[in-house]
């Protein structure tokens, strides 16, 4: 499966639950794009990784190498590509987009119910607003929110529906850092309250390296898959010192990235 | 609402916009509220005293004043007739209304979302926009015979091109940020529909409805003149050959009267509601 990568020296050592079901494979062989001219932009080739069971992992590169493309592919928007992908088991997913991409016309409330499959459209929705610190905006139009709220309210949706898999596109992007800091904390803890097999889009290192088990580095346009970086120590001990070790031994694995 | 009336489709930003600060002005001060309409009853109370004023100058039977328009008026009232007439115009009203706004709506949605079939289509839709309302009726009678049916569909069909084009608009407009949304969490077809296509396409449909109220009522007065036996357009078409002015402006007066009210009383506060989420600011 990971062919692609040529420093795939981190071996996959499979977690005991984790079975290959409930994993997600992406093996993209070519997605290209054709400019307005009809010439042809290759940007993914021979792309293939797999995120365990119940694993946070994350895809870092830089700005434009096909990031956004590839997330577009797995949550089924683009299906213009040759290879193969595999959900979960189950196959319900769930996103946190760019943007908050709330309905303007409907509460938050009913923005997240909206999204809930069927049977679970009449659940408590209290103890997750409470977690997202969401509980006095429930009846709010989205409008009515900073950018910062609207964004717990877009995960308040993506984890109000349980989902088998999450699909997250850098999902702190234009936000000032205190703000994106806390909203990682909060998405830290409403995800520990039911781990789910993550996958989120960044540029941004220090988030892969505050949030992700795993991180799959890609390289330049045409995007493909040039090594993992595993972070395995637990969440609550990447304090700053650590996060600065952290970086540095990234940076020796991965010097072209410095 | 004329630009609804010319086929075009509204800016629906600044429409919304400029809606929205006049709405807030009213909220925040309810004597400026007042202004709006203190200077609307000013207006048409100076244009029924230069009517009265030139109607006692030059007295004719062709002129009535509007104090005998309002006697017919009251007489009509009163035998029961005016409200008859005006009841059987107001249902015809509504069936062609409803039947252009959801054949009109449909239709645009269509050609809107498939460039393929907007570019068969559009010769089509050009067409129909350029046949003089008066063709149509009369074709619709001549084919389908003097019945309600042929009545009211020509009016529908007079009305639906500048539905379809306005909603087409629309359409075009859509943001395909929610439709990929909705996709990924799996809405159902009709949650779509209710969720996310119909609030981002209610300001043309309010454009289109707004400029339809006006254009039917119109053609329906034709409709009756030419074939039916009860109704305004028919009331107006008798008055017409008995040269009974004051009759004609009695019952054109009281309708439009009802077209405002219904302005004022049904689409306004629909149109607050449905836009009641833009009038919060963060």
């Amino acid at each position: 499966m990971i062919h692609a990568s040529r420093d795939a020296d981190d071996e996959m050592d499979g977690q005991p639950s984790a079975g290959a079901r409930s994993s997600l494979g992406v093996d993209i062989s070519e997605k290209t794009f054709l400019s307005a001219d009809g010439v042809p932009l290759p940007a993914l080739r021979d792309l293939a990784f797999e995120v365990r069971a119940g694993e946070f992992a994350c895809l870092l590169g830089p700005s434009g190498c096909g990031k956004t493309t590839t997330l577009r592919i797995l949550l089924g928007l683009d299906r213009d590509f040759s290879g193969a992908i595999r959900l979960p088991e189950g196959g319900c997913i769930a996103a946190v987009f760019q943007e908050p991409t709330l309905l303007p016309w409907r509460s938050v409330e009913d923005n997240v119910r909206l999204a809930l499959p069927k049977p679970l459209r009449g659940k408590d929705l209290t103890p997750l607003f409470e977690t997202l610190g969401l509980a006095a905006m429930r009846k709010l139009f989205p409008s009515e929110l900073s950018l910062g709220l609207a964004r717990r309210a877009a995960l308040a949706r993506a984890f109000a529906t349980e989902p088998d898999i999450l699909f997250l596109d850098e999902p702190f992007v234009s936000l000032d850092e205190p703000t994106a800091e806390r909203l990682r904390h909060l998405l830290l803890s409403v995800w520990s309250e039911r781990p789910t097999t993550a996958l989120m889009v960044t540029h941004n290192l220090r988030e892969a390296l505050t949030l992700s088990d795993r991180i799959i580095v890609l390289s330049e346009r045409p995007a493909h898959v040039i090594g993992y970086f595993d972070v395995r120590l637990p969440r609550n001990y990447r304090n700053p010192t650590v996060m600065t070790d952290l970086v540095r031994s990234f940076y020796e694995k991965f010097p072209e990235r410095a | 609402m004329s630009a609804g009336e010319t086929g075009q489709a509204p800016d629906t930003r600044k429409g919304a916009a400029s809606g929205v600060t006049s709405a807030n002005a009213d909220r925040r001060n309810p004597s400026a509220a007042l202004v709006p309409t203190l200077t609307v009853a000013a207006s048409l109370l100076g244009l029924g005293l230069i009517w009265a004023f030139a109607a006692a100058l030059w007295p004719s039977r062709a002129f009535p004043t509007p104090a005998a328009v309002w006697q017919v008026f009251l007489h009509d009232m009163a035998t029961g007739e005016l409200p008859f007439h005006l009841g059987m115009t107001l249902l015809r009203v509504a069936a062609a209304f409803i039947v252009a706004m959801v054949v009109g709506t449909v239709i645009g949605i269509l050609l809107g979302s498939d460039r393929r079939a907007d570019r068969f289509f559009n010769p089509w839709v050009v067409l129909f926009l350029n046949v003089p309302a008066l063709v149509v009726i009369v074709l619709a009678y001549i084919w389908f015979g003097l019945n309600e049916v042929a009545a009211i569909g020509a009016v529908a069909v007079n009305k639906i091109p500048n539905v379809v084009v306005t909603l087409r608009e629309g359409t075009r407009a859509l943001d395909p940020r929610y439709a990929e949304m909705a996709a990924v969490y799996r809405f159902g077809p009709l949650e779509r529909v209710r969720h996310v296509l119909l609030p981002q396409l209610q300001p043309y449909i309010a454009a289109a409805s707004r400029s339809g109220i006006a254009l039917i009522w119109k053609i329906v007065l034709v409709v009756e003149l030419l074939g039916r036996s009860n109704g305004v357009g028919f009331q107006i078409y008798l008055y017409f050959q008995l040269f009974d002015v004051a009759a004609i402006l009695a019952y054109t007066l009281a309708f439009v009267a009802i077209m405002l009210l219904i302005e004022l009383a049904l689409v306004q506060p629909l149109e607050r509601h449905a836009t009641r989420w833009r009038r919060r600011p963060a």
